[in-house]
């Protein structure tokens, strides 16, 4: 009876709303799932192209001057430009859209009860902008004199002058894509903050809002709060190329080291923009599957904040090398090793959770606790970089490579893993196979840690990074078979993504039926249809929150879960 | 389009509109913020500069600083105007702010032109860059402003979405506040 109301109410609704019909439903929607489904695609697309990227240049250290099947040989103009691009894209059209848009995007006006965002048409530019330059950066790969190759932190005056970097249109349309990318993210940041500060269904206070909102909204005001100096460089960049200023040159009374300043005054801050939404996903999952409240939602919230402030104040620990006064190398120093206190703080909760819980090893459930088990390699290594001492030695070495990898792979790929499997039945109302799930997550897992437990060794071994050929350094020549090791460990793990291409495509259409809520979970999106319909409840359902979202196995009730909106 | 629920709902009880133009404005604040930073501090290292920056025109600079203050004294009225639902009167204000606007920008061209025929072009060295980039960036939010301006106008004349008004206003206020900084930076910083 009550789906019958339903349904009848939902066609009326459709009914009052006049959007655009046929494939312009797709891509000129301002539905905030049809955006996250937008960013999600364009994300997932672009990480194949970043992952193959990596294939490419791990074949030519692996096998030098020998032809990588399926791209020929590669010229040292060539690897540059992969290397560059491979980090550029990862991070900001593949970490950044999926982890924070696409996910920002489905679950916040879900999550907190509301029927879109407060700004749809803002949210669909954002998309837009971002689209383009996505399209930017994969045309500056083509352009005549080949792709920017000046390593993904763009350091001038390698990146400035042309003479140098070679490739006068790649290096310009770089920073063109990147500074466009920037655009769209902040457009699409000040409406997820104004959507959860404003939007929230009735009786959700502060502490009701789901981990996973606050820690999109936190890292999307990181973003706005750190990437301004840095568009401001970009500008400047742009126009060192362009026009012929000179403010990186320090024969016309510019200076580069400002731009490294400028880049890692964001560049850090951006490591907890991504680290922030992931860790939330791996709280909502850990929650679910430990079927336990979770442990200290205000420390993890008070400490996420404290996250963000403390990486305003910790960029020069990149710079340790570049002739900064070392006074400021002790004083980064410590800020660097205070930092590691909150990160530690997030990681120590979600165990707390899991202990005592009943543990459901569920895909998603394998997915967050490789994160946490990974990220905390990923930390560990951080320590020796963080401290000036040890840093000078290894500085731009293989190890610092490793320690990046085993931080940035467990957000951006781990953490997308957990929240695609997690949030499959939501987005699409099927199931995935979870054979084929558990097949895909040892078959990144093993292979991710062959990869790059190696190189951690060459990194300690003196093995410096962004070189074309090691056959050329008669002391590294030796460490070959390591280099192989972690090159085909990549490829297994390329080839063990096909089961998952595989089960999302098989599950889109043949997977079992959801239904509601699949994994007895609390929050609201759980209570709407799966897929939601447009406007994600009917009009007079619009759900009411009576206690906060982690409310599992309560003694008081008979389940061992409590949604959100139920009342007492 | 239909508006959603979401939009006209308002946990903290400030508008939404009001809300995210002072975070459109807390993030113009740090690319100004690091820009300006910059600036100053190449300028404490390079006193050399000041010759440079000697040729700027400060009386025309004072003028636009005064143009613009004005605009925003309109802006003011106009966001009054609004308030007592007069909306036609709100629309003339604004075209008074747009016609400051627009005054700069003109006064702007002028003095551009004339540095630029003398030889100080953007690549002279090191001040000039800054010079041009930093009030080049500023005059684009100046046209930005005024252009979304019209748009709130015309809506206003009409008596349509008066709120935009303060909106537009708030903006405006931040674009003159830019100014106020780059004017002693640029050019009475001698």
């Amino acid at each position: 009876m009550a789906h019958v109301a339903t349904a009848e109410a939902h066609a009326e609704h459709d009914a009052h709303h006049h959007g655009p019909q046929g494939i312009l439903k797709y891509i000129w929607s301002t539905d905030h799932k049809m955006i996250a489904m937008q960013y999600l695609f364009t994300g997932m697309f672009m990480g194949l192209i970043g992952g193959l990227m990596a294939y490419v240049f791990r074949m030519q250290l692996a096998f030098p001057g020998l032809p990588v099947p399926g791209f020929g040989l590669v010229s040292p103009g060539e690897y540059n430009a992969l290397v560059t691009n491979h980090g550029t894209i990862m991070i900001f059209w593949v970490a950044m859209p999926v982890l924070i848009a696409a996910f920002g995007n489905f679950l916040i006006p879900l999550m907190i009860g509301a029927d879109d965002m407060v700004f749809p048409r803002i949210n669909r530019l954002s998309y837009q902008i971002f689209f383009i330059s996505a399209v930017v950066i994969l045309l500056s790969l083509v352009v005549e004199g080949g792709g920017f190759g000046g390593a993904w932190t763009a350091y001038p005056p390698l990146s400035a002058e042309s003479q140098y970097n070679l490739t006068r249109l790649g290096a310009s349309l770089w920073v063109l894509a990147v500074a466009l990318e920037f655009v769209a993210f902040l457009l699409g940041g000040i409406n997820f903050i104004t959507t959860l500060m404003n939007s929230r269904a009735p009786g959700m206070k502060a502490y009701d809002i789901p981990l996973v909102c606050w820690m999109i909204v936190i890292a999307s005001i990181l973003f706005m709060l750190s990437v301004g100096p840095l568009i401001a460089g970009a500008v400047m960049l742009f126009f060192d190329q362009t026009l012929g200023t000179g403010f990186y040159d320090p024969t016309r009374g510019g200076d580069p080291i400002l731009w490294q300043h400028l880049f890692w005054f964001f560049g850090h801050p951006e490591v907890y923009v991504v680290l922030l939404p992931a860790i939330g996903i791996v709280i909502e999952i850990v929650a679910t599957f430990a079927r336990k409240k979770l442990f200290g939602y205000k420390i993890m919230l008070f400490t996420a904040v404290a996250t963000g402030v403390l990486s305003f104040f910790v960029w020069a620990h990149h710079q340790f090398i570049a002739g900064i006064d070392p006074r400021m190398a002790n004083v980064f120093t410590v800020t660097t090793l205070l930092i590691s206190v909150p990160i530690a703080e997030l990681l120590f909760v979600i165990i707390a959770t899991l202990y005592g819980g009943s543990i459901r090893l569920t895909t998603p459930m394998l997915w967050a606790l490789a994160f946490v088990a990974e990220f905390l390699i990923g930390g560990v290594t951080g320590i020796f970089l963080g401290a000036s001492g040890s840093d000078v030695y290894l500085h731009d070495t293989y190890f610092v490579l490793a320690h990046f990898h085993y931080t940035f792979f467990p957000i951006a790929i781990i953490g997308t893993f957990a929240a695609i499997t997690f949030w499959f039945p939501k987005m699409f109302g099927r199931m995935m196979n979870e054979t084929l799930g558990k097949i895909h997550f040892w078959g990144t897992i093993i292979p991710f840690n062959m990869i790059f437990i190696p190189l951690f060794v060459l990194g300690l071994g003196g093995q410096h990074r962004r070189i074309y050929n090691f056959q050329n350094f008669p002391e590294l020549a030796a460490m070959q078979p390591i280099r192989v090791l972690a090159t085909l460990s990549l490829v297994v793990m390329l080839l063990f993504q096909i089961p998952f291409f595989v089960n999302f495509v098989r599950s889109l259409r043949r997977g079992e039926k959801a239904g509601r809520n699949p994994w007895h979970s609390n929050t609201l999106e759980w209570t709407t249809e799966s897929p939601p319909p447009h406007g994600n409840w009917p009009p007079d359902q619009m759900p009411v929150v009576y206690r906060g979202p982690y409310e599992y196995a309560h003694p008081d009730r008979e389940e061992d879960y409590w949604p959100q909106n139920l009342p007492a | 389009m239909q508006k959603p629920l979401a939009t006209t709902r308002s946990a903290t009880g400030i508008p939404t509109s009001r809300l995210a133009v002072w975070w459109v404005l807390a993030s113009e604040v740090v690319i100004f913020g690091g820009l300006l930073a910059s600036y100053v501090m190449h300028r404490i290292g390079h006193p050399e500069w000041a010759a440079a920056a000697s040729v700027t025109n400060t009386w025309i600079g004072a003028f636009n600083t005064l143009v613009l203050l004005t605009s925003s004294f309109t802006a003011v009225l106009a966001h009054q105007a609004a308030e007592h639902g007069d909306g036609k009167l709100a629309a003339r204000y604004l075209t008074f702010t747009i016609g400051g606007a627009v005054t700069f920008l003109m006064v702007k061209a002028f003095e551009w032109t004339e540095e630029i025929t003398h030889g100080y072009t953007i690549t002279a060295n090191g001040f000039w860059s800054f010079y041009y980039t930093a009030a080049g960036l500023h005059a684009l939010h100046v046209i930005a402003g005024a252009i979304i301006m019209g748009f709130v106008a015309r809506d206003a004349a009409k008596g349509r979405e008066l709120h935009r008004v303060e909106i537009i206003g708030i903006y405006w206020h931040f674009v003159d506040v830019v100014w106020i900084f780059l004017f002693p930076l640029l050019y009475i910083a001698k």
